[in-house]
């Protein structure tokens, strides 16, 4: 596993390092690439001459032209089934989706052609894209603003799934999902979008896909989180630090391939286990996480596996902080669980 | 067309006898397929349903792998993974089919897009039947061709059935070829059982394509002679007097019946061409079913370029299965 900044240690010398939030990393990303790439074709609703809705795509169109960056007509099944007509054909494309509430007209897309593209022919066609979206609540979004449906996407062999949690990762991830041979869903904490700075390096770096990160280390209890809720996660292990209780946090950044070591290295050390996520709790990636565990390691538990999750209803607008985990809930579930 | 109407024939009867799974015949509609696809060149793309084995034998396909995907055998291209009429050719740039109607064609619109910006004359051909034209996708696919004058031709092959449903429970217009004009290019109504009107309309709309003119669509009518599939009985929603009045229009009878007026083709041709088609299809029959099945682990690959530890641990899981 690696510790956070271990990916700074093995920089090239003479890389800049910038501080820059999360939005930034994700147009940092698109824009040195695609002077690296020419396949790479950036397309979706106003992502050109309008940048973007959360300016993810600033620039772009200015520099790249309108060749490169193509402002869609407003038809998610549209932009992603293109996209894959465009991948078959060898070029490159990143897909956004506005929000990933939005992505449904294009489920099916994204279900029957895009994972399933290589399997079905015989390996004979590939259908290489980045799906980006921004996803999660805390913005006020209401139902449709901000939903966090990953789940979905684990579920269908094929595609990867890919979440960053800090600017580093975003940045790091996203070009080594730009680079990979599989389709990717890469979903943006958008709640974050802006609130999270770091150093980065300007030039070419990579963060594997399919490695977990321990953000911080302990030794009585698992956290497992991913994008905006890891932030949340760090903020319960503070809390409980106070009265002691070491919470080793780990950031999934992939849920698909899922880092399974990662997971079982932490929860034998520790033998407690909390799966943190705002999406609904039933069917939710929490789940998957807690039966792994309990196929390969129930004989290292010393409690039960709890999870922190947002609830099994739409995602409501006025109540929404009720809604998703904070670093009270988080607190009260190490509580428990130390005293179980 | 004959080879296609051989093929069609055996290999319903190789399904009637349990020899393969299942099978969608394409009876009365070769001349819309094989028509269109002789107006684009090798290195022009198709992206057809699964009822288009016209397509598949018109862009050369041989019929010993077109037998060894209804098989699904180990020399199955699709490497026994899809069911049968999925079929899927890089070689000959024929895309790999999935069953759910219509959402192929935005990926015809993104590949024509492709061929587009890099300046390329090429095109790309995608074909859809009258059902399809009631799927969102249909819409989208139209749209985002007239907006981006992509290089695409879609030929609908309306063959007067989704299943049991009539055209008419599909759309209140007039036509299918008219809902192209709300897009902004040219729809055309042409005769789908005649191959030569199908085969001048189509290099039409090919050459407005490749001229960057943008793209068209070709409604050809014509009519599913036999069922949906094998597991339908389309004499639950049509007449015999439907079906009889249709194979009098069927389209090899008609272009045989021309090619004879004008001396082309003979009786002795004719026989020649089916014994010739017989032969090839037998045999290509008999060395396919020698093939085994794909080995169990083929079933775990392509899922991603690479491997991933449970798709691993699932190989292992199985291959210790108790019912090996």
């Amino acid at each position: 596993m690696e510790l956070e900044g271990a990916d700074f240690r093995r920089r090239r010398v003479g890389f800049q390092l910038t501080v820059i939030n999360i939005v930034q990393a994700v147009n940092q990303a698109l824009r040195e690439e695609m002077r690296r790439d020419d396949r790479i074709i950036v397309l979706g609703e106003d992502v050109g001459r309008d940048g973007g809705v959360f300016r993810a795509t600033e620039g772009l169109y200015d520099e790249f032209g309108q060749d490169r960056v193509i402002d869609t007509p407003l038809a998610e099944s549209g932009i992603i089934g293109t996209a894959i007509g465009m991948a078959i054909y060898g070029m490159n494309p990143v897909p956004e989706i506005q929000f990933l509430d939005f992505i449904y007209p294009a489920f099916d897309q994204i279900v029957t052609n895009l994972s399933k593209l290589r399997y079905r022919s015989g390996g004979q066609y590939s259908c290489h894209l980045v799906v980006r979206a921004p996803y999660g609540g805390g913005i006020k979004g209401g139902h449709y603003h901000s939903q966090s449906s990953e789940a979905y996407f684990c579920h269908t062999a094929g595609l990867k799934v890919v979440i960053p949690a800090t600017p580093y990762d975003t940045k790091g991830l996203l070009l080594s999902s730009l680079r990979d041979e599989d389709p990717v869903i890469f979903l943006e904490p958008k709640r974050i979008y802006r609130a999270v700075k770091a150093e980065v390096p300007d030039g070419d770096f990579t963060v594997p896909i399919g490695k977990a990160r321990v953000a911080r280390e302990g030794t009585d209890i698992s956290l497992f989180a991913y994008g905006a809720m890891l932030h949340v996660g760090m903020e319960g292990a503070e809390l409980a630090a106070k009265s002691g209780i070491q919470t080793e946090v780990v950031d999934l950044r992939t849920l698909v391939p899922l880092d399974i070591d990662a997971v079982l290295e932490s929860v034998r050390k520790t033998g407690r286990v909390i799966i943190l996520h705002e999406a609904p709790k039933t069917g939710g990636f929490g789940a998957e996480i807690a039966a792994l565990i309990a196929e390969k390691a129930i004989d290292y538990l010393k409690g039960p596996i709890i999870r922190v999750t947002g609830y099994d209803t739409p995602f409501p607008y006025t109540l929404e902080e009720r809604y998703l985990p904070d670093a009270q809930k988080v607190l009260n579930a190490i509580n428990k669980l130390m005293q179980s | 067309m004959t080879l296609t109407r051989a093929f069609d024939v055996k290999s319903l009867s190789l399904q009637r006898q349990g020899r393969i799974g299942f099978y969608a015949p394409c009876a009365g509609q070769e001349a819309a397929q094989i028509g269109s696809t002789f107006a684009l060149r090798q290195d022009d793309w198709v992206l057809p349903t699964y009822r288009d084995t016209g397509v598949a034998v018109a862009r050369g396909v041989p019929i010993r792998l077109l037998f060894a995907h209804l098989l699904g055998n180990a020399s199955d291209e699709m490497m026994g993974r899809q069911m049968p009429n999925h079929w899927g050719y890089k070689e000959v740039n024929f895309v790999s089919i999935a069953a759910t109607i219509a959402a192929h064609l935005p990926v015809a619109t993104g590949i024509a897009m492709g061929m587009k910006l890099r300046k390329e004359d090429k095109v790309a051909m995608a074909f859809h039947g009258d059902g399809a034209t009631s799927e969102g996708d249909f819409h989208t696919a139209y749209n985002f061709a007239g907006v981006f004058k992509a290089p695409v031709v879609f030929i609908c092959e309306n063959n007067g059935w989704a299943i049991s449903l009539p055209s008419s429970r599909q759309t209140a217009s007039q036509s299918f070829a008219e809902k192209a004009e709300a897009y902004g290019f040219l729809g055309v109504r042409v005769d789908g059982n005649d191959v030569l009107a199908v085969y001048k309309a189509a290099n039409e709309a090919v050459e407005r394509a490749r001229r960057g003119k943008g793209p068209t669509m070709i409604e050809c009518i014509t009519y599913r002679m036999g069922p949906h599939s094998t597991s339908d009985d389309p004499n639950r929603y049509r007449t015999k007097e439907e079906i009889e009045e249709w194979r009098r229009k069927d389209p090899i009878e008609r272009f045989r019946n021309y090619l004879e007026r004008r001396g082309i083709w003979t009786k002795d041709y004719g026989e020649s061409v089916s014994r010739e088609n017989e032969t090839l299809i037998i045999n290509a029959i008999k060395e396919e079913e020698k093939i085994p099945r794909p080995e169990i682990r083929t079933m775990f690959e392509d899922v991603y370029a690479e491997m991933p530890w449970n798709l691993k641990e699932q190989i292992s899981d199985e291959e210790g299965s108790a019912s090996n």
